[in-house]
């Protein structure tokens, strides 16, 4: 016999220490829940805003960042510049350009559904005179439908990008389906996916650019020779790792004339800026969370309180069991703990099934920052301690005596 | 007062509050010899149950010394005395205290919980001491779905599961009819010749007529005490380990 006390076994004090969840469940599960909507709230709070930046990541990875576009730009008179019609051209010798695809926007020229709609009501679209490789070049998806080809670029057939699909009321490509474009019917032979890293494509009925030529008059004149339209548009896929070079030379040699004309811009930096944006959490929900963990805090510390109340016969038996006054604090301590930590991982359990459920719905793909549920289990553990404490040390300090009186 | 007693007080007093002092115990004294049955009878207020948290460890007293099997408690603290306590006492309730969301086995077994012992021998000590009191096949029964005889035979096997040098029982009958009363009277008579060193406290000077040795108490002070016989069949040291 060694003369002192022994510690109770990790099984022994978990026992002990859940005497009073399993005696009432129910007011348990009720104290619990108000650290579990908290740390619920605050882990859903992280793991949205968390996985809806991977969203996007993803997407711009999917999508690549290097491509550039090379727009036209403004005159110093501030009329609208056009490229020169052999820009293309002259880009495609830069030894890092790998693709290169470019649109020409027809700008008298607008889309309807049908003659009868008014002229005004354009919707914001726009007709565009595209390449063949466009969506190969910016990774845009056929939705429906085929893309166009030599054939069809020299027929009056468009291409409908998604914006301007779902405008003018196509979700689905029928044999003879046509809008009204430049007071004649075109067939529509397919629908785009979205194109992110070039929103005006969304926006357009896509038509060939010798059928831009030859049935909307789209040319321009070079020397004494009329050609096809200019383009205003060029999507330039660089080399991995070279597009700074890339870019520094591109408005030179689009226009060396005037490259002041012309504009390079890098549309995955717009994109990675919005992931940056979305992956900035919601304070309002996430103080929200707090909130309700302090109110659940109280809670716990509350029903701690009533319970040490109501649970002196069982202080004063296990005292006269031989318990010590820290066994009796331990255990209540180890209680509270235990009810917090409870609340604690249905909260986090209830938060990633909540961002699970939202990120899958988005299609994003599912990330819980480490932090939001080691962070949501430590800050149960923390407030289990805090509100157990002052309960633990009321029983403890509790006469064995006076406790075995009552009851 | 011999070195053998399993407990012995001397000049015990016990004063509760300062304005007015409230004296509950007035200079008690007696020893218990290791295998007694000793009924300490006196009518409420007469400082009984004081005296048996005394005993028990439970409270310290104002002035005076108490030995447990020759150790004074006053030299204790809270850790060695709660040991002490895991060890050396068994306590028998007027109210039972039992736990109702556990079974009558884990009951029992609890009796040994802070005493250091292994799980396993915890159960297996508690089987045995649900065989003494005759509750082998209550064993998992809660204790709200046996009768109120049995669930003091309940508390009686939870006191005796860790063997321990003393079983104080405070009013062990008090809740119980005259016939279950009877049977538990029976059963702590027969556990006693087992060799339990048993100390009851009790109001019924009748009850206490039935025990070899009667303490009588009045306002604090021992008024009789029919002195230490042998008890009926018993060995000397009559703990069994």
């Amino acid at each position: 016999m060694s003369g002192r006390s022994h510690r109770l076994g990790f099984e022994d004090g978990l026992r002990v220490a859940s005497v009073g969840l399993r005696a009432r469940p129910l007011r348990a599960g009720l104290s619990a829940l108000g650290i579990a909507i908290g740390t619920a709230a605050i882990v859903a709070v992280l793991g949205l805003s968390s996985s809806s930046q991977a969203g996007l990541l993803a997407e711009i990875d999917r999508l690549g960042t290097n491509l550039l576009t090379v727009e036209a730009g403004k005159s110093l008179t501030g009329e609208d510049a056009n490229l020169p019609v052999d820009a293309p051209a002259r880009i495609s010798h830069i030894s890092q350009v790998e693709q290169l695809a470019y649109t020409g926007q027809v700008k008298d020229e607008d889309v309807y559904r049908s003659p009868l709609i008014p002229v005004e009501n354009t919707g914001g679209l726009q007709v565009r005179a595209t390449s063949l490789n466009l969506p190969a070049v910016l990774n845009t998806g056929i939705a429906r439908g085929t893309w166009l080809n030599t054939a069809t670029a020299t027929v009056p057939v468009t291409m409908l990008g998604s914006t301007a699909a779902r405008q003018l009321g196509i979700d689905r490509v029928f044999p003879h389906e046509r809008v009204w474009l430049g007071n004649q019917w075109f067939n529509v032979v397919g629908v785009l996916d979205s194109s992110p890293l070039a929103p005006d494509v969304d926006n357009s009925a896509l038509v060939g650019f010798p059928a831009a030529r030859r049935y909307l008059g789209y040319t321009s004149v070079v020397g004494s020779r009329v050609e096809m339209g200019p383009p205003n548009s060029i999507y330039a896929r660089a080399a991995q790792g070279h597009e700074a070079e890339v870019q520094a030379v591109l408005a030179k040699t689009a226009n060396p004339e005037s490259p002041s004309q012309v504009n390079v811009s890098q549309p995955s930096d717009v994109l990675t800026a919005r992931a940056a944006a979305a992956g900035a959490f919601d304070s309002l929900f996430l103080g929200l969370g707090v909130v309700a963990l302090i109110v659940g805090a109280v809670g716990v510390a509350n029903i701690m309180i009533i319970s040490v109340l109501e649970r002196r016969s069982e202080i004063g038996l296990r005292r006269a069991l031989g318990a010590t006054e820290t066994q009796i604090r331990s255990q209540f301590l180890a209680e509270s703990v235990l009810l917090a930590l409870i609340g604690g991982a249905v909260g986090v359990f209830s938060g990633v099934m909540a961002t699970a459920v939202y990120a899958s719905a988005k299609g994003w793909m599912v990330v819980i920052p480490a932090e939001a549920w080691t962070g949501g289990i430590a800050s149960a553990l923390l407030i289990g301690a805090l509100a157990g404490l002052l309960p633990a040390m009321k029983a403890s300090r509790m006469p064995p005596t006076a406790a075995l009186r009552t009851a | 007062m011999s070195a053998e007693s399993v407990l012995s007080l001397e000049g015990v007093t016990k004063v509760y509050g300062e304005e007015p002092p409230v004296p509950a115990l007035r200079g008690v004294s007696f020893s218990v010899e290791a295998g007694e049955l000793v009924g300490i009878v006196g009518p409420s207020g007469s400082g009984k149950t004081t005296l048996l948290h005394i005993m028990g460890t439970l409270e310290r007293p104002s002035e005076g010394v108490v030995l447990i099997n020759g150790t004074d408690a006053a030299l204790l603290d809270d850790r060695k005395l709660s040991y002490l306590r895991a060890r050396e006492i068994g306590f028998v309730f007027q109210q039972f205290f039992l736990a109702e969301h556990a079974t009558v086995r884990e009951n029992v077994a609890d009796g040994l919980l802070y005493a250091g012992v292994d799980a396993e021998l915890r159960y297996q000590r508690a089987d045995e001491a649900l065989a003494r009191v005759g509750l082998e096949d209550r064993s998992d029964f809660k204790p709200t779905k046996i009768s109120g005889g049995q669930r003091q035979r309940v508390a009686i096997a939870r006191a005796l599961v860790g063997r321990p040098a003393i079983v104080l029982a405070d009013e062990p009958t008090g809740n119980l009819d005259s016939a279950t009363g009877a049977s538990i009277m029976g059963l702590l008579k027969e556990l006693n010749a087992d060799g339990a060193t048993i100390i009851m406290i009790t109001h019924d000077s009748e009850l206490a007529g039935q025990l070899p040795r009667q303490i009588r108490m009045l306002d604090g002070r021992v008024t009789s005490d029919t002195g230490a016989k042998p008890a009926t069949g018993s060995m000397a040291g009559g703990r069994d380990q």
